[in-house]
């Protein structure tokens, strides 16, 4: 119930921002298209407090929990006086009301005009205090303070790592421009980092989260770029004759692997992140491009048509024979390997449509998780629980988000503009 | 603030500085445009018409005017204005019909050594942006190869790729496609 009222809000915001504001056009919004079969039901009390500090902390937590599709959060009617997370807790109410766990809080101003954000986490199931955390920020940080203790509730009910903490990159297409932008993971707090005429693709984070290298067609050609964040300064990392494209980092960040034609054809390179030290890593008369390091780094996944149509294979960092990998069907591209090391993502040719696949590849069993056609550029989560991906729906770019097993779906939509290229980034210390 | 206060001394400077200059022209009345003076060109066309330079007279430089020298690289009567090669599909070869277009393009650039041309290759926007850079690659690679056989250097070709990222028509269908798998050949100006 509560999900259906608060994919309901967002449809009402969505078609709010279409009518107001240029700023308020560039959010993304997000819509659950699916959701997975057991979800918690959990209890969000709103922060005793909270109003000082606006936008509502606990409502950013519920939608998060409600958004990732493993929780269902429910509706609490107003308590007086509103609780904290020092209030003792009656878990048989709580159990009544048939929630399996519940967050209190509280927020408070600071004399230093800073604010002070507490919660606890409790098991109502077993009566159990799952312990909570306290943070002082300013008033700009709420929304990432929420979306910490939506990490922290995630992870604590899962058991695996929460990534609303974390940021996307992608590429929007309005018409006179091409807009490469950072979000968090929920489509908020977005930021332009270059803004350009021509095209811009295949974003790739730094594992830091530091640095994004990209691909701008600012030169009339593809030239590999990569920027600093903080410090908004583009650097030419491979700007070779001819095309210089697809750019992966190492997991140790020590390391791009790009394709160039600079010696004919497209081949896979290796460099340092700062342009030096270029060396060839494949030698085929084909094309080889879409390079992606296994989590281990020890791996190179990338695409070929060296056996007469794209395919994905693997090969040592270090260079040597490449493995062919994918074999069903004529057209395999664009992998990615999950953080575990455990399974691929890619985009397969099917009947004409392009959609996202995920291989086991141990047992090489592979299972196509959308039912869209022009999917492209699937990223997973940190975590490795969902896949970002971009497809084009009504003839406009869309990013889409599916679980690894299928059942799970969301979409992140931009009011006005075509969006593309999306890329996940790293989790953040 | 301070830019009120610049605006104005700018342009009072700039008035003062033009005055100079018209001074300074009036005292010799028949001075040529140099060869090396600062000349705004059109790149891939000729230079532009210059007109006055009559006693009294300030030569003017019209870069709006539309007679200028014809050059064969945007004549339309001259096979050289043509750029363009189109593909079938998963084609990378040069048709037969574009064989005269190449070679025009060859025997110029044999002829005229020190002008570079960039090559790019296209495609239809189906299947991932990076593979259909490598195929806009393999046409740009394709042509580039060819002018090499017929003569010209290698320094005056740079073939790269935009892959899918540049549709000449932004449609969905097999029209549109067919005009988006293809090469482009551009002189220095026209990128």
């Amino acid at each position: 119930m509560s999900r259906r009222l608060s994919v309901r809000a967002l449809a009402l915001a969505a078609l709010l921002l279409a009518f107001f504001g240029p700023a308020a056009l560039a959010q993304l919004s997000i819509e659950v298209t699916g959701a997975g079969a057991q979800r918690i039901p959990i209890a969000i009390v709103p922060f005793a407090g909270e109003g000082a500090l606006a936008p509502s902390i606990s409502q950013i937590v519920r939608d998060d929990l409600d958004r990732c599709g493993l929780f269902r959060t429910l509706e609490v009617p107003p308590l007086t006086p509103p609780p904290t997370e020092a209030s003792p807790v009656n878990y048989a109410e709580w159990r009544s009301r048939l929630a399996d766990a519940l967050v209190l809080g509280s927020v408070a101003a600071r004399p230093d005009g800073r604010f002070e954000v507490r919660f606890k986490l409790f098991d109502t199931v077993k009566g159990e205090d799952l312990s909570g955390v306290a943070y002082t920020l300013q008033r700009e940080q709420a929304r990432t303070t929420a979306h910490h203790i939506a990490d922290f509730v995630y992870e604590k009910l899962t058991g695996e790592k929460g990534v609303f903490s974390t940021k996307i990159a992608y590429v929007v297409k309005r018409p006179d421009r091409y807009e490469l932008q950072i979000s968090d993971a929920d489509g908020a707090n977005e930021q332009a980092l270059l803004i350009s005429h021509e095209p811009i693709i295949s974003p790739a984070w730094s594992p830091d989260g530091r640095r994004i290298a990209y691909v701008s067609f600012q030169q009339k050609k593809p030239i590999v770029y990569v920027q600093d964040l903080q410090l908004g300064k583009q650097r030419v990392v491979a700007n070779f004759k001819g095309s210089n494209s697809a750019p992966a980092w190492s997991p140790d960040g020590g390391t791009l692997a790009v394709a160039l034609s600079r010696d004919g054809g497209s081949q896979l390179f290796l460099m340092s992140p700062d342009g030096s030290n270029v060396r060839r890593l494949t030698s085929s008369s084909g094309i080889d491009t879409e390079p992606t390091f296994s989590p281990d780094g020890q791996s190179i996944y990338f695409t070929s048509d060296r056996g007469g149509s794209p395919q994905i294979y693997r090969m040592p960092a270090t260079g040597g024979e490449p493995q062919r990998v994918t074999f069903e069907g004529s057209y395999n591209v664009s992998p990615h390997v999950s953080p575990d090391g455990k399974r691929l993502a890619f985009i397969a040719r099917h009947n004409g449509k392009y959609q996202v696949a995920v291989m086991d590849l141990a047992t090489h069993q592979q299972q196509i998780l959308t039912d869209s056609d022009k999917d492209e550029s699937p990223s997973f989560a940190p975590n490795g629980r969902m896949i970002l991906l971009a497809t084009v729906i009504g003839g406009r770019g869309v990013l889409s988000a599916v679980s690894a097993d299928g059942r799970i779906k969301q979409r992140l939509s931009i009011a006005a503009g075509d969006v593309r290229e999306p890329a996940w980034g790293p989790f953040i210390q | 603030m301070p830019k009120n206060w610049i605006a104005p001394i700018h342009a009072l400077a700039l008035a003062a500085a033009a005055g100079l200059i018209l001074a300074g022209c009036a005292a010799s009345p028949t001075q040529e445009q140099s060869p090396a003076g600062v000349e705004e060109r059109k790149p891939g066309e000729g230079g532009p018409e210059t007109r006055g330079a009559k006693p009294g007279q300030v030569p003017t430089i019209d870069l709006t005017s539309k007679k200028q020298a014809a050059s064969p690289l945007t004549d339309p009567n001259n096979i050289l204005s043509k750029r363009s090669i189109y593909y079938d599909f998963d084609q990378y070869d040069v048709k037969d019909e574009y064989r005269p277009l190449v070679e025009a393009h060859a025997k110029y650039l044999r002829d005229h050594p020190d002008v570079k041309v960039l090559i790019q290759g296209n495609t239809d926007e189906r299947g991932s942006r990076e593979y259909n850079v490598g195929l806009g690659q393999r046409r740009s690679d394709g042509v580039k190869k060819m002018l090499l056989l017929l003569g010209v250097k290698e320094s005056q070709i740079e073939a790269v790729s935009l892959g899918e990222e540049k549709p000449k028509d932004p449609g969905h269908d097999e029209q549109a496609w067919s005009q988006n798998r293809r090469c482009d050949i551009l002189y220095p100006g026209e990128y």
